[in-house]
């Protein structure tokens, strides 16, 4: 057991483990010390120096983030000297910050805003620093925007993008007061290996990166009689969404669909119809891709097979692991089969042209937008995704609209692409598509159920960053006899570290397996960078459970029960991986280069 | 009032023939011994933070780790200094005997030489004493490989934490501290780091013994110290002085007679003015005022006809530039001052915008995350305080 700490903060004493921060000290005393740096995803930088405290008898101020406990330190958080100083920091962002408030995307949910504001800094007469620099915004992704004249240099992009997705992407360049966060050679983000997964705009405290918003386009397609906008809405929104009024871990799945009713979609659908969808195509290549390899003994049969959902996943794997792109499965994302089909399938069973269908996506994820632009994605004949929006900016629309969220009755997805089981919710979190596929493969395979009570496959459910499971497949029914005493081995990661790291070992063989699931995002697309902000791993874990609690409550909780699953290929598909699902929910990602 | 010439010494230049001899018999005492030694001698770092050597050397000592590692810090990147470079130039054989000694110590079986960029030069000449060094360690018994590590320029990377995470592989940004690298270190394991000239000193310490060492100097500054002096002087050079002189005495044998102020330290020290020279000792902890003795021992002479003003726009634009940019009141503290100085110069601001600008660099020095941003108050200070009226006319 860790040695135990005696200090006092304010006066008032605090016991902690010795390995703690006087940051963490002063929390367990409810005693709150600004921070703008600092972030519990991410390794402690102490750069921005907001979190100074005094220690009683040292004339040096200490970064309470960076630094330990001591024994019998006395630590002031709200002394003469500290607030000074405090304030002439925040005095100091300002002045090299654009600080157009009123103008900004960020208004309302800035943290540097919210510590001028606290500090009541309002005749700061510090030179502008603004109109001397050279600051750019970068608009080219389709999914983020950066805008470096927001930028407070906290680096919290940087830790971000290199210690949760090992890319890089966005890195800290020249010195001094020429200091900036740039790409790599200040390409702009759409040139770079940027995975387009928005991670780092939930963990940027101010505006300097913020997502692409599409939301006036939506106004004008809703407003436009002619047309009609369909919407669907992935797993996860329905567990971020409340939040943006104020009420974490719930799910406000009827909520929602009353909302997007109110804003005048003309029809309210489910991503996680195409979720169950997935799960058919996909189990189903899975066991293609087995028999290939156990009885055809055929080579060039790629396995480990790996999950495609994950469009931040997708962008990766094409810029640093090239030569695993047969293992990705051929399967479009929930959100792209979702908008092929709109277009064709939903537009002739409701007799509408389809170029009069705006098809637009509710998403917890910023890389969907990125992924609907992609010439990939227009197997419809039209750009089969329109427009993607975020929980964040379906929140903001409903603000606009003046929908009193909290109050709206619960109402119901409308038919056609609207049904869903409990096993395509859980594809918000990671782990989830691992679990819904082995309900449903192992169920075809053998004629039973998963031999996990309720269903609940727990060794693929939790937050750890690379999850192993596997599954021993006894006494199968006759079509799948080869499959007899195989123990059909899995792997899940979320976080795209996480993801190399695991690739990185079965490159090096270390590890084997047949199905590999990964999610860009940390806790999969509950943790998205389309989701609300802040993020912590406590609101996730609360999203997580939001989102296992749904598919208790679900009537139906295996893909291939779905019944308007059934319908749709009975009236349209055909069978799983037949002729018009190679053509409309498949399709192949080329690689890319590593910079 | 006679001249008096300052005491000047030959010790770190010396050749001495005997250094195998010298290693081998501080090689077979006792480490406690050579540790209380160091101690005694009262050496402190002479690369900046002035740290006593010897308990520098006796903490990494202490910690109990696998690999542990020896660093010689030649980044020497202070305007004007280059008596390190002179040291590895001429002696540099002392150098590795202590950083041997260190070795044998600590546990160390591994130690690099950091050298700044510009010293290339010097890497063929160092490989040739490294032969040399290597074989004479092989015959006394002690497994130590030192390798030259070459820096790239920017000169925070000469801060001990933004070195090693400069070798690492990383951008050169100072860590947070604690842990300290005699804790944890180059690839987080326990090191000692030391400036060249320090360990130049160890080796008159081994060789004479502490006494000798001690005898030099006052109270918390022992020793001889290499000094570059430069600016308004007829003899610009690198000096051996004994350490605790005032700045009077110094000026008195190096100035041009109609010398204004002294900046003791470089960018990052003090500007004595006239009026202070008398009261004003140069060593760790002046006896006189409290001056700290800095970096590279730069000692820049001004005479009546600088312009402060210029000379601490000067010191300024180096800090803006030469800072990291990773904190908040050394990045945007630097641009504040030059853009606030040279506002009240053109009357854009009031004269008493100088006190908050004063106030600004005490907020610097309270909170920034590093020696380089802790110590621009120092050289800011103490020249609007001295020259006011020069900041303003
Ligand atoms: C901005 C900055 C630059 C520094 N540059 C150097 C340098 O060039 N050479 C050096 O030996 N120490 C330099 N130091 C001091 C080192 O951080 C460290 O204290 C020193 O190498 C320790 O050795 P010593 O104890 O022998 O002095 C610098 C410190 C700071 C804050
Ligand atoms: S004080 Fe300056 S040089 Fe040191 S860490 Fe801060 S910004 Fe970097």
């Amino acid at each position: 057991m860790a040695k135990i700490i005696n200090l006092t903060i304010n006066g008032i004493a605090v016991s902690i483990e010795e390995d703690k921060t006087i940051l963490e000290a002063a929390e367990k005393l409810n005693i709150k010390i600004p921070t703008l740096c600092y972030h519990k995803d991410l390794c402690v930088a102490g750069n921005c120096r907001v979190c100074v405290v005094e220690q009683v008898g040292s004339k040096k101020l200490l970064a309470a983030c960076a630094n330990p406990v001591h024994e019998g330190m006395e630590i002031e958080t709200n002394s003469l000297i500290v607030r000074n100083s405090r304030k002439h920091i925040i005095e100091l962002l300002l002045s090299e910050h654009n600080a157009d408030c009123t103008k900004c995307y960020k208004n309302g949910n800035c943290e540097l805003q919210e510590l001028s504001s606290e500090y009541k800094i309002t005749n700061s007469d510090f030179i502008d620093l603004v109109p001397s620099k050279n600051y750019q915004i970068d608009t080219l992704s389709p999914s983020l925007v950066k805008d470096d004249s927001k930028c407070i240099r906290c680096q919290r992009c940087v830790r971000t993008c290199s210690e949760i997705q090992h890319l890089s992407a966005l890195s800290v360049a020249h010195k001094g007061d020429h200091m900036k966060i740039s790409s790599f050679f200040d390409k702009p983000m759409n040139e770079v290996v940027c995975s387009n997964c928005g991670q780092c705009i939930i963990h940027c405290p101010t505006g300097a990166l913020v997502e692409r918003n599409y939301i006036e386009e939506v106004w004008d397609a809703l407003a436009d009689p002619d047309l009609h906008v369909v919407v669907q809405t992935a797993p996860a929104v329905r567990v971020g969404l409340g939040e943006e009024f104020d009420s974490y871990g719930s799910r406000v799945t009827g909520k929602m669909v009353s909302a997007l009713k109110r804003l005048g979609f003309n029809s309210v659908l489910d991503t996680d119809f195409t979720a169950d969808l997935t799960i058919l195509e996909e189990g189903t290549e899975l066991l293609t891709r087995l028999k290939k390899s156990i009885v055809g003994k055929e080579n060039g049969v790629q396995l480990p097979m790996f999950t495609s959902c994950s469009p931040g996943w997708i962008k990766f794997i094409e810029h640093s692991f090239p030569e695993y792109l047969d293992n990705l499965s051929t399967c479009k994302s929930p959100q792209q089969m979702f908008g092929a089909l709109a277009k064709t399938y939903y537009a002739q069973s409701r007799g509408i042209e389809s170029d009069k269908i705006v098809s637009v996506s509710i998403m917890p994820c910023t890389a969907k937008k990125y992924e609907a632009d992609r010439p990939e994605m227009r197997d419809s004949g039209y750009k089969d995704v329109d427009y993607v929006l975020t929980t964040r900016e379906l929140a903001i629309m409903i603000k606009q609209a003046g929908i009193e969220f909290n109050n709206l009755d619960d109402e119901k997805f409308d038919k056609l692409m609207g049904n869903s089981s409990g096993a395509a919710v859980i594809f918000g979190s990671t782990g989830g598509v691992m679990e819904a596929a082995l309900r449903t493969a192992y169920e075809l395979v053998t004629g039973r159920e998963v031999p996990f009570k309720n269903l609940e496959i727990i060794p693929v459910r939790g937050m750890k960053g690379i999850k192993e499971a596997s599954v021993l497949i006894e006494n199968p029914v006759d079509d799948w006899k080869f499959l007899d005493g195989v123990e059909l081995k899995c792997a899940i990661a979320h976080g795209l570290e996480n993801a190399h790291q695991l690739l990185t070992d079965i490159k090096a063989k270390k590890a084997e397996y047949h199905f590999v699931e990964v999610m860009a995002c940390p806790g999969g697309c509950l943790g998205g960078g389309g989701q609300p902000i802040p993020t912590s791993p406590e609101i996730r874990a609360k999203r997580m459970k939001a989102i296992y609690d749904e598919d208790k409550d679900k009537p139906i909780r295996k893909s291939h029960e779905n019944p308007e699953v059934a319908q749709l290929y009975e009236e349209f598909l055909g069978k799983p991986l037949g002729e018009k699902s190679h053509k409309l929910l498949h399709t192949h990602y080329t690689p890319r280069d590593r910079y | 009032m006679g001249k008096k010439q300052l005491r000047r010494m030959d010790l770190i230049f010396a050749n001495d023939e005997d250094f195998r001899d010298i290693l081998k018999q501080t090689l077979a005492r006792p480490n406690e011994e050579i540790i209380e030694d160091m101690i005694s001698s009262g050496l402190k770092g002479r690369g900046g933070a002035g740290f006593p050597t010897g308990l520098k050397w006796k903490l990494t000592a202490e910690e109990k780790a696998k690999n542990k590692y020896i660093i010689c810090n030649a980044d020497e990147g202070e305007p004007g200094t280059f008596k390190d470079r002179e040291i590895l130039t001429q002696v540099s054989y002392k150098v590795l005997a202590g950083m041997a000694v260190c070795a044998k110590i600590t546990g160390a079986k591994e130690g690099f030489i950091y050298l700044r960029g510009e010293y290339k030069f010097l890497v063929p000449l160092l490989n040739q004493e490294l032969d040399k060094f290597h074989s004479a360690c092989s015959e006394l018994g002690l497994k130590f490989n030192v390798k030259i590590f070459m820096g790239s320029g920017a000169y925070i990377c000469g801060e001990e934490s933004a070195l090693m995470e400069s070798m690492e592989g990383r951008r050169g940004e100072p860590r947070n501290k604690p842990p300290f690298p005699t804790v944890k270190g180059y690839r987080g394991c326990p090191t000692v780091i030391n400036n060249v000239e320090t360990l130049a000193h160890t080796f008159t310490i081994f060789k004479y013994g502490p006494r000798k060492f001690r005898d030099l100097g006052v109270q918390d500054s022992r020793g001889s110290k290499l000094f570059s002096v430069s600016g308004d002087t007829p003899t610009p050079g690198i000096y051996e002085l004994e350490l605790g002189m005032t700045v009077q005495d110094f000026v008195d044998d190096f100035g041009d007679g109609d010398t204004k102020a002294v900046q003791v330290g470089g960018a990052s020290g003090f500007l004595v003015p006239r009026k202070r020279f008398k009261e004003t000792a140069i060593g760790y902890q002046g006896k006189l005022t409290g001056i700290s003795l800095p970096t590279g021992g730069s000692m820049m002479i001004y005479n009546s006809s600088r312009s402060m003003y210029n000379v601490l726009n000067n010191y300024l634009d180096f800090f803006q530039e030469e800072s990291c940019g990773q904190c908040t009141p050394c990045r945007v503290g630097c641009q504040q001052l030059v853009k606030g100085v040279d506002a009240v110069k053109r009357g854009d601001k009031p004269t008493a915008y100088l006190d908050k600008l004063l106030k600004l660099t005490d907020t610097m020095k309270f909170t920034a995350k590093c020696g380089l941003g802790q110590s621009v108050a120092n050289s800011f200070q103490s020249i609007v305080e001295n020259f006011r009226e020069e900041m303003i006319y």
